[in-house]
């Protein structure tokens, strides 16, 4: 089972090192981890998506909150979240391919950023299914380098 | 100017903080990374500073002064190498739960990260083993960072802090002498509220025909013996102790059951085996007492800790009180009903006599179980005992009750060969009127004897007891229940002299070789507040029983009477 963890803590250097040192001494795989500034500039949030059961994950939580520099953590399950990842893809194109390349984007609503004689650099922004999928789509072109931020993460508001 | 504002220099300023706060005796080492906050510490009239001879001694010795004292012990070393050497310390304190405050010397701040002659990443190497650390990059923040490390390192569950301490911030001149915000959150020092259904909880421990206390560490540094005791004999429930828990209740007294796990007394086990209900009181549930699935597994069970990640995190419980042990059994003992248990605490004491603790003593040499007996009585109990790791610290445990606290010294969750010595040193600084036992083996002693020269210099009165079997034994011991025999690099065939050792150092000593000598040597051992060196020889064949084989359960227990019928001894 996947969980989102929405772990705020001081923003300084170092901190890093203790949430993630945490995860690897207990050998649990991080499917992605991504970190930004609050809206207070002594605040970061790091959202970090990992695999385990609930059991396990709320070990890794009660750990985590004995960290001093940890401010809170949240569990945030996967039906209740508005989550995002951004990805940019750098896709081989021909004259024959390229409106069809084109018209994909369209579809998925994804910009095109750059583009030279034999590539496009798309970006495209969703839920890790759907850029799953948009990466799925683009490899039949032959994708020449991608780089992922990992998932960001909200709860829905009632 | 008002003093206030006046400024000093960094390294000032930490021996300011650490006289204010109390501190007045801290174990190190120098080193060039370090020579300003030396220099302070000449200067200072309130704090005594004391050499040792390994950095490793320092951080033990800073052990068994917190442990023996309740107090933070503080240690400081240079960088690079002089820090490095504190790592199986802080590592120690981390898995026992022992507050220490480590001062550590770092190069220049514009030299890290370049690979300095003597830099260490300690900040990084720490993080998995401290309970927080820090690099202080700038002497306005020492302040600060001072009162969270000290905070954190007594706060809720104790454990080891790490302060890294740049050589130019020590010099950098600052008139910040007082935190103006602390940037951790109080739950990291405060006393957490008492949470848990304190009824049901109640109600499932007074409905218990045969409950059980199962007594950790977390007692001793939630100083709850009074408690336990109270809420042990209004209930009438026995206690079993873990080897972290020996002391925090009195192990003469009639419901006391000794300790539980791999070596724990067979009625201690056979007690988990059959209660109904078993509360553990700060334990962890370690892996050398407790098996997942089969641990108590006709109980309910219960928790009472003050660190929440421990519930749940080994063994599953019915109930949980998170909260200070001493707090909580406060509020506790009010709803705990007097129950007569007599049919289980009769039963108790039948197994007790049945599945003694046992050894052959029929042969003319020295039992070092008969030993610690004799040296039990001999002592009154009163000593403060501290034990390296082997078959000798399990034999202590056993055979040397105790009862009170902070009177035991091991390392428990580490196993630390080379602690018992240094811990000991560090007791007596903190109970000069107290006797401090180090009880070791030939070859944890010489993990570090290099502090033979700390006692000597600062004549100090420990009492060193070597039991020389020539052997790692613990490991023989495993190998030959578990390796047919295979005895692989567990045998010495060199040990120094001891007692010429000692003297070396002025210390005096003793070896004793059959059992007619024990009384007297025992005599001169104890007598006056002189350091001694007793070195027992007994046979390299002796084992520890009972004996839970690793990962097995309590219904694996291998007695003494078991080895008999197998002719194996
Ligand atoms: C630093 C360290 N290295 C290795 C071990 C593994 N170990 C555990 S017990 C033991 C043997 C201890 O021998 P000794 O000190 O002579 O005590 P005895 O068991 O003979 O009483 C060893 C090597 C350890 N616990 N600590």
């Amino acid at each position: 089972m996947k969980h989102i963890l929405k772990i705020l803590v001081n923003n300084h250097p170092g901190v890093m090192s203790h949430v993630s040192g945490l995860f690897t001494r207990r050998s649990y795989n991080i499917d992605s981890i991504a970190v930004g500034v609050t809206d207070n500039p002594e605040i970061s949030s790091m959202v970090i998506v990992v695999k385990g059961d609930d059991s396990v994950v709320e070990q890794v939580k009660r750990q985590l909150l004995k960290l001093p520099d940890v401010i809170d953590v949240e569990d945030l399950a996967y039906h209740d979240c508005i989550s995002r990842e951004l990805v940019l893809v750098v896709v081989q194109c021909s004259d024959s391919n390229r409106t069809e390349i084109i018209s994909i984007c369209e579809v998925f609503q994804a910009r095109i950023a750059d583009l030279t004689k034999t590539t496009f650099t798309i970006e495209f922004s969703g839920n890790t299914r759907q850029v799953n999928h948009f990466i799925e789509m683009m490899q039949k072109y032959g994708i020449e380098e991608i780089a992922r931020t990992g998932q960001i993460a909200l709860r829905y508001r009632s | 100017m008002p003093k206030s504002e006046a400024k000093i220099t960094g390294a000032r300023l930490m021996v300011e903080l650490l006289e204010e706060y109390g501190v007045d005796i801290v174990f190190g080492y120098p080193g060039g990374a370090i020579l300003p906050f030396y220099d302070e510490l000449y200067k200072s009239t309130k704090i005594k500073h004391i050499l040792v001879r390994h950095e490793q001694g320092a951080i033990h010795m800073a052990e068994g002064y917190a442990r023996s004292t309740g107090k933070l012990g503080v240690c400081i070393a240079t960088s690079g190498p002089g820090a490095t050497n504190l790592v199986t310390g802080l590592t120690d304190a981390r898995l026992d739960s022992v507050p220490i405050l480590a001062i550590t010397g770092q190069v220049a701040t514009n030299a890290i990260g370049t690979d300095a002659f003597q830099e260490a990443d300690i900040y990084g190497i720490t993080i998995p083993i401290t309970k927080y650390n820090a690099l202080i990059k700038s002497a306005d923040d020492i302040a600060r960072h001072f009162e969270e490390a000290t905070l954190i390192a007594l706060g809720g569950r104790p454990g080891p802090v790490l302060l890294d301490f740049p050589k130019d911030v020590q010099t950098e001149l600052t008139n910040v002498r007082k935190s103006s915000k602390l940037k951790i959150n109080p739950r990291h020092y405060q006393k957490p509220p008492i949470s848990g259904d304190l009824d049901s909880f109640a109600a499932a421990l007074n409905k218990a025909k045969r409950p059980l206390l199962y007594v950790g560490g977390g007692a001793i540094n939630a100083h709850a013996s009074k408690e336990i005791r109270e809420l042990a004999e209004k209930g009438n429930i026995p206690v079993t102790t873990t080897l972290m828990g020996i002391g925090a209740f009195p192990g003469t007294h009639k419901l006391a059951v000794g300790m539980l796990g791999m070596h724990g007394t067979a009625y201690a086990n056979k007690a988990v085996l059959e209660c109904d209900y078993i509360l553990n009181l700060g334990a962890r549930f370690d892996d050398r007492v407790a098996k997942p699935g089969e641990f108590a597994e006709n109980a309910i069970r219960a928790h009472i800790d003050i660190d929440t990640a421990e519930f749940n995190k080994r063994v599953s419980v019915d109930h949980i009180l998170h909260g200070d042990l001493k707090e909580v059994l406060k509020v506790l003992i009010p709803k705990v009903e007097k129950v007569d248990r007599s049919p289980w605490l009769e039963y108790l004491d039948t197994i007790k006599k049945n599945h003694p603790l046992e050894f052959d003593d029929s042969s003319d040499s020295i039992k070092p179980q008969a030993f610690l007996q004799k040296l039990f009585e001999k002592s009154k109990g009163k000593a403060i005992v501290s034990t390296d790791v082997g078959q000798h610290q399990m034999w202590a445990a056993q055979y040397y009750l105790f009862d009170e606290a902070n009177k035991w010294l091991t390392s428990g969750g580490l196993g630390t060969m080379g602690y018992g010595l240094p811990a000991a040193i560090g007791a007596k600084f903190g109970n000069p009127n107290s006797t401090v036992i180090c009880v070791s083996g030939d070859g944890s002693i010489q993990m570090n004897i290099q502090e033979l020269a700390t006692i000597a210099m600062y004549k100090k009165g420990v009492k060193i007891l070597i039991f020389n079997n020539n052997f790692l034994g613990m490991v023989r011991q495993w190998q030959e229940l578990f390796y047919e025999e295979r005895f692989s690099e567990s045998e010495w065939n060199y040990n120094p002299d001891f007692v010429k050792l000692g003297e070396a150092y002025s210390i005096k000593g003793m070896r004793v070789a059959t059992k007619s000598e024990v009384e007297k040597a025992i005599d001169f051992f104890l007598e006056g507040d002189e350091a001694r060196i007793l070195e027992v020889m007994i046979p390299a064949e002796e084992k520890v029983f009972p004996m839970i084989p690793a990962g097995k359960s309590q219904k694996d227990m291998i007695e003494f009477s078991d080895t008999l019928r197998t002719g194996k001894k």
